[in-house]
């Protein structure tokens, strides 16, 4: 089966993406990469750009194309590209192109943080966009969380529909205070008079070396609080779509992106989609284990199961996206077939997203497992500054390949 | 920025300043309150912030408030400018007298109802406070936002929520304004303009401020002419010391937004006295600093914080901008009905009941005979009675309801195993389905 792959880099951006495409070998692509450096980067070819669903809603359906080997090379990517339509994008740029439609279908869409307007976002998803909507509607703030998070709450009940940039999903936790009473809670308290349809994103996650408060993993801050959707964006299409969607619900909905996948590149239709919020990804089918991931870990497993194919495993790849709630359908029609479960997060082991996953497989799919949930999670420490440090805090692909040689024997 | 504390003629009518910058007395003084507190330094490291008199004491005791209770006489005891004093027209007084009447009754029904086990939690009165409540809310008109804390059941009633639904809510049935989900401090009203209600201190203050942005946005953004919703946010002297405060301030006055930030200055913040807690207790000082009037009055006179804020909003609703007005106003009873109702300045302050004020005044001038207003308390009474039972005979929130409100859309529940949206499972909503 085809593997459904993007092209993407983890560059720092800072010195552009570079192409490794040379490196023929998939194990030198996978040392190059292993390396913990900041020009790092990975080029897998696409095949065919889509890694929808099986189970997408009609307007994101497409053909997916087999593919024999494991690791496309570099002339097909280029007929690939003369032939398909759509366009190639980088992450941020989905993001601002999903924002950038959704503004100007509604006027009641406006987004609010900090240099989102005339300095065009600290990672450059709302470039553009004050000077094209004005600086009420793309809205400079102080440097002032709990309150303008506070002050959007206020607008999206009074029928506005807010986007809060956190410039980085860390200083998210100064607005816990609004984001947990006020988001979460209003609609609930207020006996459902008032509707809060904020989204709030920002980036999160282990970086390059940014130091711990800038290296948060706070997904399962937020898992708990009832009344929110969280959902994490992990390519260039399911950023767009995502952010569509979010901005489109009438529920308060965290958007997590991740720090080093702004600058991941994708082909993307030219007609419009909207992705389920709901609804998890399935990356590349299989038989032989799950392996549920969501955000950069995606990558790490996709570069995992290059190995894995070589050495003959048949791996099932699930983009659990929503995190909150979980797609319990597309999970749970995996572990039926497989009987094993692998789930790879950056998420801390204690109290995070995974552990949360593994109940709840638990509770649903327990006659289906042959073996014990396997969980791979960052570890229970402030992301350190050093490389070498940082780079054993999150998981990476040797790790996920010891673990299904674990599992699967 | 103009130093607003003696407000400028042209915006807001001469309110005198509640301190002077009386360099001559001691600097340094000692207070001591008997009951609970300990002594209490209180200094003046420059001029322009109060000081207290040593002659203005009450009774015998050197109370920690003389520095407050100097100030409410200085307040109260200037003779009201005869020309410029507020005229109030008969139905302008009656329309004051009867909301006020409500308020208090109305609370005095929650304690009621509250010792007799119908109602529970923590409930927070506003006997004492009504002339800040009426005196601000019964300017407003239909469209406005008003936000407070947990004090707001005074504010639901004073923006038009009927008292049924109050009392409602408070014994907590499904007929509630909130059909029984929030409770005595998250009363809400999306017909009446009313955004809560909060437990926290300080976290409505953001979404007043959200609202006022909105109308802004509405205007600019829109091109809708035609709104020009003005919002107040309630709040008492402890949350003047909470960040979200400040940086609305500054917010409201960078954007301009049609904002009236008032303080409920009660001087106590559950046992923390308002001294005690802050720097400069000046709070209407605070608002100079951002660029915003800063005005204090006299919070149990409701035909003062009548003037202040029928300034204030016309203010606001011209596009000038936000102001912060200091109500001196007292809370007759405990913080809440669960604390101890034992505060020191009870007797003064209810020489100064607003009701009691506002009953002379419309005596006085003539504007309402003895019958009239007993009949308005009569009237509320019957209200009263009537919220009452009707609070009594409404049905328990049954199972069903516990999931509904969770989400806007109940998407949000997710895709089960069956791969049916759990929503669309009519156990579920019933709370009744395996989660």
């Amino acid at each position: 089966m085809g593997l459904s792959s993007i092209a993407y880099d983890l560059g720092s951006g800072l010195n552009g993406p570079m192409s490794i495409s040379h490196l023929s070998s998939p194990r030198q692509q996978l040392a190059f990469s292993a390396k913990s450096c900041s020009r790092a980067c990975i080029t897998v070819r696409a095949a065919d750009g889509n890694s929808g669903s099986m189970r997408a809603p009609p307007s994101t359906v497409r053909a997916s194309k087999l593919v024999t080997n494991a690791v496309a090379v570099k002339s097909e990517t280029a007929s690939i590209a003369a032939t398909k339509s759509g366009h190639e994008l980088l992450l941020f740029e989905a993001l601002r192109e999903g924002l950038e439609e959704e503004m100007e279908r509604d006027p009641r869409v406006c987004v609010l943080g900090e240099d989102v307007g005339h300095y065009g976002g600290s990672y450059k998803v709302t470039k553009g966009l004050a000077e094209k909507f004005g600086d009420l509607r793309v809205l400079d703030t102080p440097i002032a969380e709990n309150s303008f998070t506070g002050m959007a709450v206020g607008a999206a009940m009074t029928g506005l529909r807010p986007i809060v940039e956190g410039m980085n999903m860390g200083f998210l936790l100064l607005a816990y205070n609004q984001i947990s009473n006020n988001c979460g809670m209003l609609h609930y308290t207020s006996g459902g008079q008032f509707t809060i349809p904020v989204v709030i994103r920002g980036p999160g996650g282990v970086g390059r070396q940014l130091g711990a408060e800038h290296s948060q993993r706070l997904e399962s801050y937020f898992q708990s609080v009832p009344g929110l959707q969280m959902v994490a964006c992990s390519t260039p299409y399911n950023a767009k779509g995502l952010m569509k969607a979010a901005i489109r619900s009438e529920n308060p909905v965290i958007l997590c992106e991740h720090v080093l996948l702004y600058n991941l590149k994708e082909r993307i239709p030219d007609e419009e989609y909207v992705c389920c919020l709901e609804r998890a990804e399935l990356v590349r089918p299989g038989k032989d284990v799950t392996i549920l991931t969501y955000s950069r870990m995606r990558h790490h497993v996709l570069q995992a199961a290059k190995s894995l194919i070589n050495k003959g495993y048949d791996p099932e790849i699930i983009d659990i996206i929503s995190l909150k709630p979980f797609d319990l359908h597309t999970i749970g029609n995996s572990i039926k077939k497989t009987h094993k479960v692998l789930i790879v997060e950056e998420c801390m082991r204690t109290g995070g997203i995974g552990a949360s996953l593994r109940a709840s497989i638990m509770d649903n799919f327990w006659d289906y497992l042959d073996a014990p949930i396997m969980c791979l999670s960052s570890q229970d420490v402030p992301t350190p500054y050093a490389g070498t440090l940082e780079e054993a805090t999150v998981v990476q692909p040797p790790q996920i390949v010891k673990a299904i040689k674990q599992l699967c024997g | 920025m103009a130093s607003c504390h003696a407000p400028q003629a042209s915006f807001f009518p001469q309110i005198s300043p509640p301190f002077s910058a009386d360099t001559s007395s001691s600097p340094i003084v000692s207070c001591r309150f008997p009951c609970r507190y300990a002594s209490l330094q209180v200094s003046s490291p420059s001029s322009g912030t109060f000081v207290p008199r040593a002659e203005e004491k009450t009774k015998t005791e050197r109370n920690i408030f003389a520095c407050a209770a100097t100030a409410s006489r200085l307040v109260a005891e200037k003779p009201a400018p005869t020309k410029k004093k507020t005229t109030i027209t008969k139905e302008e007084g009656l329309v004051l007298y009867e909301d006020m009447v409500l308020g208090r009754s109305f609370e005095d029904m929650c304690a009621q109802m509250y010792y007799r086990g119908k109602m529970f939690g923590f409930v927070h009165l506003y006997n004492g406070q009504e002339a800040v409540s009426t005196g601000f809310i019964k300017c407003l008109k239909e469209g406005d936002f008003v936000c407070s804390t947990y004090r707001d059941h005074v504010h639901a009633l004073s923006k038009g929520v009927p008292a049924r639904s109050v009392m409602s809510e408070l014994f907590g049935k499904a007929t509630g304004v909130c059909r029984g989900q929030g409770g005595s401090m998250h009363m809400f009203s999306k017909e009446h303009g009313v955004l809560g209600g909060f437990a926290f201190i300080g976290e409505g203050i953001p979404v007043a401020t959200g609202a006022a942005f909105k109308s802004k946005y509405e205007k600019e953004v829109l091109k809708n002419d035609k709104v020009d919703a003005v919002s107040v946010a309630f709040f008492g002297d402890g949350t003047c010391n909470n960040g979200q405060f400040f940086e609305c301030l500054n917010m409201a006055a960078l954007w301009k937004l049609p904002i009236i930030f008032v303080v409920e200055n009660n001087l106590w913040a559950i046992g923390m006295s308002h001294i005690r807690a802050t720097s400069d207790p000046n709070i209407w000082k605070k608002g100079p600093a951002f660029g915003i009037p800063g005005v204090h009055v006299d919070g149990m006179d409701v035909l003062k914080v009548r003037e202040v804020a029928i300034e204030a909003i016309a203010r606001a609703r011209r596009g000038d901008g936000p102001t912060l007005v200091e109500c001196e106003t007292y809370r007759f009873r405990g913080h809440s009905l669960a604390d101890p109702d034992e505060l020191p300045e009870k007797a003064h302050y209810a020489a100064r009941d607003p009701i009691l004020a506002l009953k002379k005044y419309l005596l006085q001038h003539n504007l309402a005979d003895e019958n009239e207003l007993k009949s308005i308390q009569t009237r509320i009474d019957e209200v009263l009675e009537d919220a009452v039972d009707f609070a009594e005979a409404s049905p328990l929130p049954p199972r069903s309801q516990l999931l509904e409100n969770v989400f806007a859309d109940p998407k949000g529940f997710g895709i089960g195993p069956d791969g049916r949206y759990r929503c669309e499972d009519p156990s579920f909503t019933a709370g009744t389905a395996q989660v």
